[in-house]
């Protein structure tokens, strides 16, 4: 922060010294401030130093079994549910993020309600979403512990997400774009294809990163609805064959307590899988702000 | 020309209207499921019971335990979360110097990526010991769960409550530091109480991220499903009472399980009208 009342270190000793109250919000803050660098630090580094010297060879072959303890179907399973949920979630998020910047005004009834129903769906914590995908992808619509119905689970998970994001990119775009577009003759379609979605692509591409680290990172909504088996489903069973994701294959390996370097490594795997989803979506977030 | 412009409007309010059918399925699925649950079981007994046991003879199936060990393993992350956060946010916003900031910042938004069975195994493997080597005992704990929450609930708070304290006009802290107070006091005793409203949001969202959290408390709490008995004895949230439960549940059973989760969403629609009405304070 800039200094308007810059002071010399013996004048700061000198007024702490008089006011010990100050002196003691100041402990407080810098004691705090240590606090969450050092569970940071130590987070990271545990499990980095304990997790990248287990990581080897094996734990990236094919098959799954209880020699190699490998993560590869689950990555592969991760990938899988990871395209379809935003195969799913992002035409829906961004037609109507495009509805509620683009084609109404704030003020309109049915847009309050979309605010309302965006909002009680980003509060709502994954296993309520584990449940209901359990209710009515796997038990209702007969899919069974699969695939499809995890993908759908967290497509309704990521759908907030993905529609605030998009519409803080669209709302990101200066209006002088829209009107100099309009005034060359464009309609209000080709305008938006043309020329805001293009400007707004780094927000959005943003915003569907960050999805991809919470599908990435989700155990809860997936037990009940993808299942837990250690294998990429094939053939007829594809969409509807029970699977695994990394972090449920990191549940399931730290509950069973057998396996605990290999669970460091698949720690480390996971992490460095989120951090760089993370980088990925900041480098875009910054792109968009150049605008 | 015109029809296409029609066309994808109807488009695009038809994906808007997704949202919406969405909550509202979730709502019917859980409340068809739980509600008959609850009415069977009699809504005193199933909210206030003290036993949970689901395959004893004759089975009872009350939740209360999983209530209070939800809300004191909440109020034990916030006790923790927020003095912490709110501090660090403080010292994000007008303490720390521009190149450490550049480097703060992302680990921050790092921590709030970091997926939650990861949080869990950090528990499990550093707090866990830890409790067990100082105090005795299992070592998984409401206090694990309680710290484990709280630095869970930790990038939260911290952003949200640095917004808010950055939202505040810079005139009232100069004009405090002209009357003669010192930093600190500037800071907490008249930019804190202008971004009250902000920092109670990011209390409102902790918490909610706190009683929504399974993963990583089912690996740390212990799980025993009977009242709280202390801070270094097991508990069970109701969020772990779904999760453990749900793998081998019948009948009356299950549907208790998705009335647990129908009180929880209940929990979590209370949290959603409070942050309403912060927001609605906020404008």
């Amino acid at each position: 922060m800039k200094h308007i009342n810059r002071v010399s270190i013996k004048q700061k000793v000198k007024g702490y010294i008089k006011s010990p109250l100050s002196f003691f919000l100041f402990i407080m803050v810098m004691l705090a401030a240590l606090c969450s660098i050092g569970v940071f630090l130590y987070l990271t580094g545990y499990i980095m130093i304990k997790g990248i010297p287990n990581i080897s060879l094996s734990l990236f072959e094919w098959e799954y079994n209880t020699e190699n303890v490998s993560l590869m179907p689950a990555l592969i399973n991760t990938i899988l549910i990871t395209i379809f949920s935003l195969m799913i979630s992002t035409p829906i998020g961004v037609f109507s993020a495009i509805f509620l910047v683009e084609y109404s005004k704030s003020s309109n009834r049915f847009i309050k309600i979309i605010r309302l129903a965006t909002e009680t769906l980003s509060g709502i914590p994954s296993i309520v979403y584990g449940l209901f995908g359990m209710l009515f992808f796997t038990t209702t619509l007969k899919w069974g512990m699969s695939l499809l119905s995890g993908a759908f689970t967290l497509s309704i998970m990521i759908l907030p997400l993905i529609m605030r994001t998009t519409e803080e990119a669209l709302k990101a775009v200066p209006d002088t774009y829209r009107e100099g577009s309009y005034g060359l003759g464009a309609g209000k379609l080709r305008t938006l294809f043309k020329i805001v979605l293009p400007l707004a692509m780094p927000g959005i591409l943003a915003g569907i990163i960050l999805g991809i680290g919470r599908i990435v990172g989700e155990s809860a909504a997936l037990i009940y609805t993808a299942g837990s088996l250690p294998k990429v489903p094939s053939g007829s069973d594809f969409l509807f064959g029970s699977t695994r994701t990394l972090a449920v294959h990191m549940y399931a390996l730290s509950s069973e307590g057998l396996y605990i370097d290999q669970t460091y490594a698949t720690a480390v795997v996971l992490f460095i899988i989120v951090i760089l989803i993370n980088w990925i979506s900041g480098l875009l977030a910054k792109k968009l702000s150049r605008l | 020309m015109k029809i296409k412009e029609k066309l994808m409007k109807g488009i695009f309010l038809l994906a808007s209207t997704v949202s919406i059918l969405a909550v509202i399925l979730i709502c019917i699925f859980l409340f068809a499921n739980g509600i008959p649950a609850i009415k069977e079981i009699g809504l005193s007994e199933f909210l206030l019971e003290k036993d949970w046991r689901p395959v004893g003879n004759p089975p009872t199936f009350g939740i209360l335990p999983m209530i209070m060990g939800s809300i004191y393993v909440t109020a034990g992350a916030i006790i923790i979360g927020v003095p912490i956060g709110v501090l660090t946010a403080v010292f994000m916003a007008k303490y720390c110097p521009p190149w450490l900031y550049r480097y703060l910042k992302p680990a921050i938004n790092l921590l709030a990526g970091i997926p939650s069975v990861v949080y869990g195994f950090f528990g499990l493997v550093i707090i866990v010991p830890y409790i067990m080597k100082v105090s005795g005992g299992t070592g998984t704990s409401m206090l694990a769960a309680s710290i484990l929450l709280g630095i869970m609930i930790l990038p939260t708070i911290i952003g949200v409550s640095e917004s808010a304290i950055k939202a505040v006009p810079m005139s009232y802290y100069e004009g405090s530091v002209a009357l003669g107070a010192s930093h600190e006091r500037s800071i907490f005793f008249t930019v804190l109480p202008a971004a009250k409203s902000g920092i109670m949001t990011a209390i409102v969202l902790g918490i909610g991220r706190a009683i929504g959290e399974t993963m990583a408390v089912i690996m740390v709490a212990g799980n025993q499903p009977r009242m709280p008995k202390g801070l270094l004895k097991g508990v069970r949230t109701l969020t772990a009472n779904i999760v453990i439960e749900m793998g081998y549940a019948g009948e009356l059973h299950r549907d208790a399980l998705i009335a647990t989760g129908v009180v929880l969403f209940v929990f979590i629609l209370i949290i959603n009208l409070l942050l309403s009405l912060l927001k609605r304070g906020l404008d």
